[in-house]
């Protein structure tokens, strides 16, 4: 059974089209990355799963755990993290998880426990107000991990933190998908999204233009892969000629393949035996791929 | 597993902490002490002659003061709830969690009654103390200052809720300030000018018989001012409103008091299920 199924689903706001006819699924233990511009629809499309607000009339269909949006069955087991999520500042960070525990009927007594985990145990007894943003973040995420939901839906959840803080905040991740949760995320920080989700979807005007793998779409976006080959000075001339890519900085050689062709490339390479210092593959970067998805017009 | 009113206590416990903070008890228990206070020093005149106790008379200007100073309270604490989350942004994250939006409503009125009873109690204990220790026939007044107790928490339960609806009708906590504030010009003050005029100009006809006293009553505070002096005789006497009071009968007005918090109250819940996040 899928966590999340999104058929067909549409929301215009006066004359802006936000999103139009976007179908995905997300099952247990999923995690997936819902990536693109700002104002490509992602933040809408979250509001749409949470109930925040109703897609269009003319759309497919949305079911959130096998129920309706913001049903009380959905909404006890959905958590969401709001893009810039924000917090009463006279409440300390223990008071307002405590606040959130009771809400969801959880033993207030997990709120330490909860902040201690998202490393703010040293400043729980301090008032909001004084926090960082990256500090309200870590508030945010604490709450979300409240009662072990089913679906989380984290809206750019790692913006305002640190590298060292991200790299925490994707171990968590792992644990939840591990224990069945489904992570539905947003970013447009591509590159922190790549080992760390499962499946990518990409929006773009408000239209989906790729869900698949990394993998798969590295694949199907079939963008050149860039080979650098660093061979000896006096020998770099013929090793040029040899291969036909383009030589800089004295004794480097770029050469660009397709994927089918990186094996017999690579192979001329190493053909060339001695003179060959290095060689470097270097697939086409998220940013690439990225630009190439968001840029091709939705078929 | 959540009981019954778990989300509704959770948020009163929250609101109030934070009204706390904010410093919104000390104001409000601040300014009703200082006026019964002032109240209590400046009304001193000798009662006598009236069979009046000194308690009975303090309540009639009490009430009188009430009249203005409680939907003004109630008003201020309230004006921000819906609006002021909505421009922090905290409310889009509480709505996902399992309450029903009347409960977050709830949540905040029973914190926001809490904060005015401890007012209106601290304010009117001040009153009654000044009293007894003054005319030792005062006691009699106690039922009259209870009467005053529980209508003003009443009165202020209704403007605390329509300021829950203005407050999610206005969206921007600026501009629900400007409601609240015109809000309570329209209906304490300009109502009953407006209503003044209108009997002088109409000199005992139809209107005057006929309408004025309906009026009169549909309005929350024209209504609990009608049945605190109404019930007790003497008071009503000191204020020299007898006569309006004595033609509507007093469970009218009482039914008004106790109506007007519910009507508020579904007004309010209905403007903020429109609200979107
Ligand atoms: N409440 C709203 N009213 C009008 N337009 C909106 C509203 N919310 C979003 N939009 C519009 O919908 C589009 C998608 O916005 P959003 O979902 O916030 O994008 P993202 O989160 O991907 O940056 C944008 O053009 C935005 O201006
Ligand atoms: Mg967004």
């Amino acid at each position: 059974m899928t966590t999340l199924s999104l058929t067909k689903v549409n929301k215009t706001f006066g004359a802006t089209h936000a999103l139009r006819d976007v179908s995905f699924d997300v099952a247990p233990g999923e995690r997936v990355a819902l990536l693109g511009h700002n104002g490509a629809g992602k933040s809408t499309l979250m509001k749409i799963i949470l109930g925040l607000f109703d897609a269009d009339a003319d759309t497919g269909g949305v079911q959130v755990v096998g129920a309706a949006p913001g049903s009380a069955q959905a909404r006890r087991q959905v958590a969401y993290l709001p893009e810039n999520v924000a917090f009463h500042p006279a409440l300390t960070a223990r008071e307002q998880i405590r606040y959130y525990l009771r809400l969801r009927g959880e033993p207030v007594a997990q709120a330490d426990e909860l902040l201690e985990r998202v490393g703010l145990g040293h400043a729980a007894r301090r008032r909001i107000g004084t926090y960082s943003k990256g500090m309200r973040q870590r508030v945010g995420l604490a709450q979300a991990l409240i009662g072990k939901p089913r679906l989380l839906v984290l809206d750019e959840p790692t913006s305002g933190l640190d590298p060292v803080s991200r790299r925490e905040f994707y171990a968590m991740l792992d644990g939840l998908a591990a224990d069945g949760a489904s992570v539905l995320l947003s970013s447009h920080a591509l590159t922190e999204v790549e080992a760390r989700t499962d499946r990518i979807v990409i929006l773009s005007g408000g239209t989906l233009v790729a869900n698949d793998s990394l993998a798969n779409l590295r694949r199907s976006a079939a963008l050149p892969i860039a080979i650098q080959v660093t061979a000896h000075r006096d020998s770099i001339d013929a090793v040029a000629a040899e291969l036909g890519g383009t030589r800089h900085n004295g004794k480097m050689v770029s050469l660009s393949c397709s994927h089918d062709d990186k094996l017999a490339r690579l192979g001329q390479v190493a053909a060339l035996g001695e003179v060959i210092e290095d060689v470097e593959v270097l697939p086409p970067s998220l940013e690439d791929l990225y630009s190439h998805f968001s840029q091709r017009s939705p078929s | 597993m959540t009981g019954l009113f778990t989300p509704i206590l959770a948020g009163a416990g929250a609101e109030f902490r934070i009204a706390l903070r904010n410093r919104w008890v000390v104001i409000a228990v601040g300014v009703m002490a200082l006026f019964a206070t002032v109240l209590s020093a400046t009304g001193s005149a000798p009662t006598g002659e009236l069979g009046a106790d000194r308690l009975s008379v303090t309540v009639a200007s009490l009430t009188s003061l009430a009249v203005y100073l409680v939907p003004l309270v109630a008003l201020l604490m309230s004006f921000d709830a819906v609006a002021g989350e909505l421009e922090r942004g905290t409310l889009s994250l509480v709505l996902t969690y399992p309450l029903a939006r009347v409960e977050l409503l709830l949540g905040k009125f029973l914190a926001h009654l809490l904060i005015l009873a401890l007012a209106l109690a601290v304010g009117y204990a001040i009153a009654a103390g000044a009293a007894l220790w003054a005319d030792p026939r005062a006691a009699a007044g106690l039922p009259a200052l209870w009467r005053l107790f529980w209508t003003s928490e009443l009165l202020g339960a209704t403007f605390i809720a329509i300021g829950y609806a203005l407050s999610a009708l206005a969206r921007r906590p600026g501009a629900a300030a400007g409601l609240v504030i015109g809000l309570w010009l329209a209906l304490i003050v300009l109502y009953d000018l407006g209503l003044l005029a209108a009997v002088v100009a109409d000199s005992g006809g139809r209107f005057t018989t006929q309408v004025f006293p309906w009026m009169l009553i549909g309005n929350p505070a024209d209504a609990f001012r009608l049945y605190n002096l109404a019930a007790s005789e003497a008071t009503a006497a000191a204020a020299g409103i007898g006569g309006a009071a004595n033609a509507i009968p007093m469970s009218h007005a009482l039914i008004s008091i106790l109506l007007w918090p519910l009507a508020a109250l579904g007004f309010a819940t209905l403007a903020f299920r429109k609200v979107i996040p």
